[in-house]
């Protein structure tokens, strides 16, 4: 097959990437410089993105919700809430008589949804096998990144209220 | 007597091309980095790995400039 001749009408990416396979053409150091140039010039605006966001950013105000009764939730349960909007699903454990513990109920590997297991009293995803301590959150195994956010409890009298969420 | 041909503008080039990527995966892991360090709260590391983004950009925009450079001669 004849070679197309090379009008120069047509713009250079479409020389260098043709459609046909006997107009393909190497790529040359050059070209291959310009592509990882390119590429570095991406990397770099990703990071001003990222701090620009961070300028940007303003924490939350967080309300005061009621999030259980202190009785209401039996050693070893749980009660799902949702906290500090009704799209932040999150979880409320009572792991021992006098100690409740709350945390978002979004892993921080894929966003699934995390539950209690009684049995090995850890936080399990069921997604990747990850699994959080109930204690304070951490990661303990698995390919979660981050611990999970916890939320902020304070007793007043008997109703468990939400005060706020520690992102770590 | 043979001569041969002189490699070295080529061997330039290459180092140079090698160079841009190893700048390249530095970039790679220190942008996943501070995303990853963004999405857990920790604000304070987004200015100065911008900082050094920019700065491993301006030496990648550099070393393309010399390879177009030695590439015309």
């Amino acid at each position: 097959m004849a070679l197309k001749p090379i009008t120069g009408r047509d713009p250079l990416w479409r020389d260098e990437f043709s459609v046909y396979a006997d107009d393909e053409r190497f790529v040359t150091r050059r070209q291959f410089a310009k592509f990882l140039t390119l590429t570095s010039v991406a990397m770099a605006a990703g990071n001003a993105w990222i701090l620009a966001k961070s300028w940007m950013y303003r924490a939350p105000a967080y309300p005061l919700r009621v999030v259980a009764a202190a009785g209401e939730v039996p050693v070893g349960g749980v009660k799902l809430f949702n906290y500090p909007a009704s799209t932040d699903p999150c979880i409320l454990i009572r792991t021992d008589q006098d100690t409740y513990v709350a945390y978002s109920q979004v892993c921080t590997h894929l966003s699934c949804a995390v539950f209690y297991s009684q049995a090995t009293r850890q936080i399990e995803c069921p997604c990747h096998k990850g699994s959080f301590s109930a204690a304070d959150g951490s990661v303990l195994a698995g390919p979660p990144p981050r611990p999970l956010p916890r939320v902020v409890l304070e007793r007043r009298g008997d109703d468990l209220v939400a005060t706020g969420v520690e992102v770590r | 007597m043979m001569r041969s041909p002189n490699h070295g503008p080529l061997v330039a080039i290459d180092g140079a091309l090698a160079l841009i990527a190893i700048l390249l995966i530095v970039q790679m892991w220190l942008l996943s980095a501070t995303l990853e360090a963004f999405m857990s709260g920790r604000h304070a590391v987004a200015l100065p790995a911008a900082l050094v983004s920019i700065g491993l950009t301006g030496v990648c925009v550099a070393l393309g400039a010399f390879v177009r450079k030695v590439g015309r001669r």
